[in-house]
């Protein structure tokens, strides 16, 4: 019973990672149908770049503190979003008027060049690094279960992230502006919505999440490379459309319920060697059987 | 349109390879195999544009065939043992079951498959690619992640390129007939075709089943030229690297075609000068790396870049082999 | 003949909670020019959508030729005997004016894939069998100067007839034309209400006919059924049809009857 709670507080932790990056897919696709290979990789560079952070932020402050941590993260999840919007900017907005399969090898190709960049010798280099330890391991004990104050942090952080993400969507112009341009384009380009800037604020904010959504995943997993983000990233894209693409609370039930499976599966033996395999046979089964996912509405095509 | 004396240039074809292979030995064997490369990689985007170019059906998991071809014929030849696979009668026989497997996983992976579009059928099909290179990986028989080794060298330049010819030979009469109309017509509009006589599903299975063969028939020549196997050699990279080409080979043939129009006021041939932008394109992508190979660091970086600036730059239906672009006619 | 070429019976479609089409019951005899009117969103081109096959009635039935249609695929359709054009004229816009109609005459080339390869002379005669066809009847329509080019390069009007000589290549039983006088001027309208008259006389089809000009309507048509919200609200002689309280006040309003 013990085991069965720390291994879902374990869940917990990973999906709420995975819920974060989902979100950032799923956004893409609400406002510009199309599905952002390269997102994955903001995700790598977010944790490199509070790897390069962190210790100049340290040695500006003297010494680790709170402060200190969440400088790192904004700074980190600013300069991300930064780099998000470039990409959409320079390599998507072209391409606005093209068929999306266009558009979707472009972003495979985005993704491909920043990970043979960053693979290269005078970026990152191929080989794995060790995070900077930023946050101090500490474990809770209640009674029996042993819990990693780490997942408390990122189920913490993620609830913190989702409240903001749901005050903006709901609560804001911006947010309200941005469900207009998923709903239509067209119909949101002539209520005078700056669909350009709605789309770039959409990549900043995709990519911030994913940017925080790294560095929680560097606390978690041993070493940062440049291909990090290929694992997640699929989890996620996978989260995503288990929720239904283009849904916001799809996307975090999805990235929960991936995050659960992925953890409790990995205790069955044999099983690990075909997790790419079975990561895949989920996602086709919901495409083949369920498209519009858990959350999502089917549209039906007017002929 | 229907391309009279089609069979005469696949006799051509096959002669010259022939020809070729009969004074291969006199060569620097470095180049014979690069050129035995640019072969294979003619029958894999050949039978990619079949699938995607022509019928409009974007698949990303075109290794994932090649993989099965591969995997298969190699298992036979190694099964056989090496008396029997010298057998100058063997090496057809394996690469056909090699095409054969892959056009059956083709058929199962198409079936569910097609149904879909655009994005989803690609994200599909790049699923169904790495669900085959995971079983590979797992699969004692046929080396699982360790590779097969030791494979017979059967591939000569001569059944690579021969085998080119053919395949392009298969693809181009298939499409330049009235029943291979209706790939287009599929690619172009799905109702219009379904309509007018056309069924959509059997016309795209068909599509994807032929390109699973060849692309099978393609790795059989691979796994019998580099003797050696490995399954992290068939994911989604390189499905992609095939897709490239393609693409690539759509770009070259329009470029072809609209200097034609330019210079000669007409295009003679039509339809036919895609092929042509295939070919370049897999001699230009297979030689490349290699003419560059001081700068290897650098190639992949210069691959992606390219593959962006490709889209940037491309006309907007670069998808379909034949050129989309509409003819300002000259009022 | 005592059976209808086609045949609703309280064929009904809803889409989640929206029923587009509410128990129309219609037929069409052979050789007969039938016309479908409504106002927008009456559910005239969802019963096209239903009749072949592209959609599936929630309930009721069709049938054709006295078999029912239900879960044949609308190629399958074609091949038996019914063919369509669309609102928004869809030519296949890579192929040329010939190849268009060559997709269509395809269903009756018996030379399949292996025949396209061995390009046996089985083969050879098949193909100059089909390209004589499909001259044959671009020729009849005034196309035939047109073959090479793309089909979508051509002038509005005449994609329009295009497309119907496309549908005609499949030697349908029978034919229905959606909204085929939009974007027309009169003279365009007139050489369209002589075209379907000549189409029906020639090659002995029977016509459904969606459209929205009254005058070509009245014109042509033996029988109209008129739709509005999904309900067929009244069926007749174009006389009868003119007349109608009903008819007039779907159009018109409940003031004009």
């Amino acid at each position: 019973m013990d085991q069965l709670f720390q291994q879902l507080i374990n869940g917990l932790g990973l999906g709420a990672i995975y819920a974060l990056i989902a979100l950032g897919y799923t956004m893409v696709y609400g406002v510009l149908r199309f599905i952002n290979f390269a997102h994955a990789d903001v995700l790598m560079l977010g944790a490199f770049s509070a790897f390069y952070l962190a210790p100049a932020v340290e040695k500006m402050l003297g010494g680790t503190s709170a402060v200190g941590v969440i400088l790192v993260f904004v700074a980190a999840a600013a300069i991300c979003a930064v780099i998000g919007m470039t990409i959409e900017r320079l390599a998507y907005r072209p391409l606005r008027n093209r068929p999306r399969l266009t558009v979707l090898i472009t972003a495979i190709g985005v993704s491909l060049f920043i990970e043979f960049t960053g693979q290269h010798k005078s970026v990152f280099g191929a080989s794995p690094q060790p995070f900077p330890r930023m946050i101090p391991e500490k474990t809770f004990h209640f009674g029996n279960v042993i819990v990693s104050g780490n997942d408390l942090l990122m189920i913490g952080v993620t609830i913190a992230l989702l409240a903001g993400m749901w005050f903006i969507v709901q609560r804001t112009r911006v947010g309200t502006a941005m469900r207009a341009v998923s709903h239509s384009q067209q119909a949101a380009l002539l209520m005078g919505v700056p669909v350009n800037r709605i789309i770039s604020f959409t990549f900043g904010l995709g990519s911030a999440l994913a940017a925080i959504a790294g560095i929680l995943y560097s606390i978690k997993a041993p070493g940062i490379e440049p291909l990090m983000g290929v694992q997640p990233g699929l989890r996620a894209f996978i989260a995503a459309v288990l929720g239904g693409i283009g849904n916001l609370p799809g996307a975090v039930l999805g990235g929960l319920i991936i995050g659960l499976l992925e953890t409790f599966a990995g205790g069955i033996p044999g099983l690990s060697n075909y997790r790419d395999a079975i990561a895949f046979g989920i996602l086709i089964l919901i495409l083949l059987f369920k498209p519009a996912g858990l959350l999502g509405r089917s549209t039906v095509e007017k002929v | 349109m229907p391309f009279p004396g089609a069979k005469r240039w696949l006799f051509i074809g096959i002669v010259l390879a022939v020809a070729v292979s009969y004074f291969a030995p006199q060569f620097n064997r470095y180049y014979l195999g690069v050129w035995t490369d640019v072969g294979i990689a003619i029958i894999l985007a050949t039978s990619l544009n079949l699938i995607n170019g022509y019928t409009g059906q974007f698949s990303l998991g075109h290794a994932g065939f090649m993989a099965v071809g591969g995997y298969f014929s190699a298992w036979l030849s190694l099964k056989v043992g090496a008396g029997i696979a010298e057998a100058f009668w063997f090496f057809p026989l394996t690469l056909i079951a090699g095409g054969l497997f892959a056009a059956v996983v083709g058929f199962l992976v198409g079936v569910p498959s097609l149904r879909l579009r655009g994005d989803y059928l690609a994200i599909v099909t790049l699923g169904f690619g790495e669900i085959i290179r995971v079983i590979a990986q797992n699969t004692q028989a046929v080396g699982a992640a360790s590779g097969l080794k030791g494979i017979p060298k059967l591939t000569t330049l001569g059944w690579s390129f021969g085998l080119a010819a053919v395949t392009i030979y298969a693809v181009t009469t298939l499409v330049h007939s009235t029943y291979g109309r209706g790939f287009i017509a599929v690619c172009d509009d799905e109702i219009a075709a379904e309509s007018n006589g056309v069924n959509t599903t059997r016309t795209k299975v068909t599509a994807f089943v032929t390109g699973a063969f060849f692309a099978g028939i393609a790795g059989g020549l691979y796994a019998h030229h580099k003797q050696f196997l490995s399954p992290v050699g068939f994911g989604w990279l390189k499905s992609i690297d095939i897709v490239v080409m393609v693409i690539l080979g759509g770009a070259l043939g329009e470029l072809i075609e609209g200097s034609l129009r330019m210079f000669c006021g007409r295009v003679p041939l039509k339809g036919l000068w895609a092929t042509l932008g295939i070919v370049s394109s897999a001699v230009l992508l297979t030689w490349l790396p290699e003419l560059l190979r001081e700068f290897a660091e650098y190639r992949m970086i210069v691959y992606a870049l390219l593959i962006i600036l490709l889209m940037l730059l491309s006309p907007a239906w670069l998808f379909s082999a034949i050129s989309l672009r509409r003819e300002r006619r000259s009022s | 003949m005592s059976v209808p070429l086609l045949e609703l019976d309280q064929a009904t479609i809803r889409f989640g909670g929206l029923t587009a089409v509410s128990e129309l019951s219609l037929s069409v005899r052979e050789g007969e020019l039938v016309g479908l009117i409504g106002p927008n969103g009456a559910g005239k081109t969802t019963a096209f959508n239903m009749i072949t096959g592209v959609y599936q009635p929630t309930s009721g039935t069709i049938r054709f030729e006295g078999r029912c249609t239900r879960g044949v695929k609308p190629s399958k359709l074609a091949d038996l005997g019914i063919a369509r054009t669309f609102q928004n004229i869809r030519l296949f816009r890579s192929l040329s004016v010939i190849d268009n109609i060559r997709v269509a005459a395809r269903l009756h080339n018996p030379q399949g894939y292996f025949g396209a390869l061995w390009r046996g002379k089985g083969w050879k005669q098949c193909e100059a069998e089909t390209e004589k066809h499909a001259l044959e009847l671009l020729e009849i329509f005034n196309l035939a100067r047109f073959r090479g080019e793309e089909a979508t390069s051509l002038p509005y009007g005449d994609q329009r007839r295009l497309e119907i000589v496309r549908a005609l290549a499949t030697r349908p039983k029978l034919l229905l034309l959606d909204e085929p006088a939009a974007g027309m001027n009169p003279s365009e309208k007139d050489d369209l209400m002589r075209l379907i008259h000549f189409i029906k006389e020639r090659y002995n089809l029977a016509v459904l006919l969606v459209e929205h000009d009254m005058k070509v309507v009245m014109g042509i048509c033996q029988r109209i059924a008129v739709l509005e919200y999904g309900r067929k609200i009244a069926e007749g002689t174009p006389k009868e049809i003119q007349c109608h309280p009903k008819v007039i006040e779907a159009y018109l309003g409940a003031a004009a009857v």
